[in-house]
């Protein structure tokens, strides 16, 4: 019941922001939209409930959202930027010097997992191509692979994504 | 004075999207293997888009909150909205899939060309079964 009442309410958020503008009955809504989005809503909150919320509501934690806002603008976003210089500068050049390397971030969730391998697929020089799905291990395509990070195994995560796995680890386990 | 700034940031933000963009383009044409061309694919257009996005958004921000030739207040703001729901699926999607180009590349046998380390190569190609599965098993 909470899955569905939880989804509906999210679904209706998002179909108010889609239609601002739509007429001027309630504020800037229109009262066809407002019946229309409540009904269909409620479809999908039938249908998605059960996939969307799991049972553990780790993520209904507000804090946990304002920590995942503040990595998106700042570590993150300095992590893309950085990335696109470099690859700027790769493009130009030419040089490159790829490998496949292994990490093991100990994250423990899909979530938590899912988010790190996106944000190293957006920073600098890394591809996320496999995954090891016993123990979350991730491989990594490096573009530009440092000598000393080679001589431990699996590679340190410090040199593949920083301190990701830290900022993952406070927003979703 | 002020709408004269706001046209300044708007055509620099979009000069930056196009020029990242492009340079994804030449990365595609330059790099020698399917990994290193996605690493030009993936992340230079989502960066470019967050640009024009941001632009476009910007835009409709303004027709919304002041007005701007030829474009309603409602106008204005299903553009700033709509656009910025693209954006953030962009920003979900692009890694997700340039993640499973990568792995359906390696499964088939692609090597990275001048590689210094693999350390994929070798391991069995498991089938993965949903946990559910397992579970009935």
């Amino acid at each position: 019941m909470i899955a569905f009442i939880v989804t509906t309410i999210l679904c209706f958020i998002t179909y108010l922001l889609f239609t601002t503008g739509s007429g001027t009955d309630l504020g800037i809504w229109s009262y066809e939209e407002i019946i229309f989005g409540i009904v269909l809503s409620a479809i999908v909150g039938l249908i998605a409930g059960k996939i969307f919320v799991k049972k553990d509501f780790r993520m209904a934690n507000p804090v946990r959202w304002l920590t995942f806002i503040a990595y998106v603008i700042g570590p993150f976003f300095a992590g893309v930027v950085k990335a696109n210089i470099d690859v700027a500068y790769r493009v130009i050049t030419g040089k490159i010097n790829p490998g496949i390397v292994k990490i093991s971030p100990g994250l423990k969730t899909d979530l938590g997992i899912t988010m790190l391998a996106n944000s190293i697929t957006l920073t600098p020089g890394t591809l996320s191509v496999d995954i090891d799905e016993d123990k979350n291990d991730l491989y990594i395509h490096w573009i530009n692979v440092k000598k000393e990070a080679l001589q431990k195994k699996p590679v340190d995560c410090k040199y593949v994504c920083g301190n990701f796995p830290k900022w993952i680890r406070r927003i979703a386990e | 004075m002020l709408s004269g700034i706001f046209d300044i940031i708007i055509l620099v933000s979009l000069s930056i999207g196009v020029f990242f963009n492009f340079l994804a383009g030449v990365g595609l044409l330059r790099f020698p293997d399917v990994y290193t061309r996605l690493h030009a694919g993936t992340k230079c257009t989502t960066f470019g888009s967050i640009f024009l996005c941001g632009s476009i958004i910007l835009i409709g921000l303004r027709a919304w909150f002041f007005s701007y030739e030829g474009l309603t207040q409602t106008d204005g703001s299903t553009l700033a909205i709509h656009t910025a729901g693209a954006l953030f699926a962009i920003l979900l999607t692009n890694p997700t899939g340039a993640h499973a180009l990568a792995r359906a590349a390696h499964r088939s046998g692609v090597k990275p060309v001048g590689a210094v380390i693999d350390d994929l190569e070798g391991k069995p190609a498991k089938k993965t079964t949903s946990k559910k599965k397992e579970a009935e098993k």
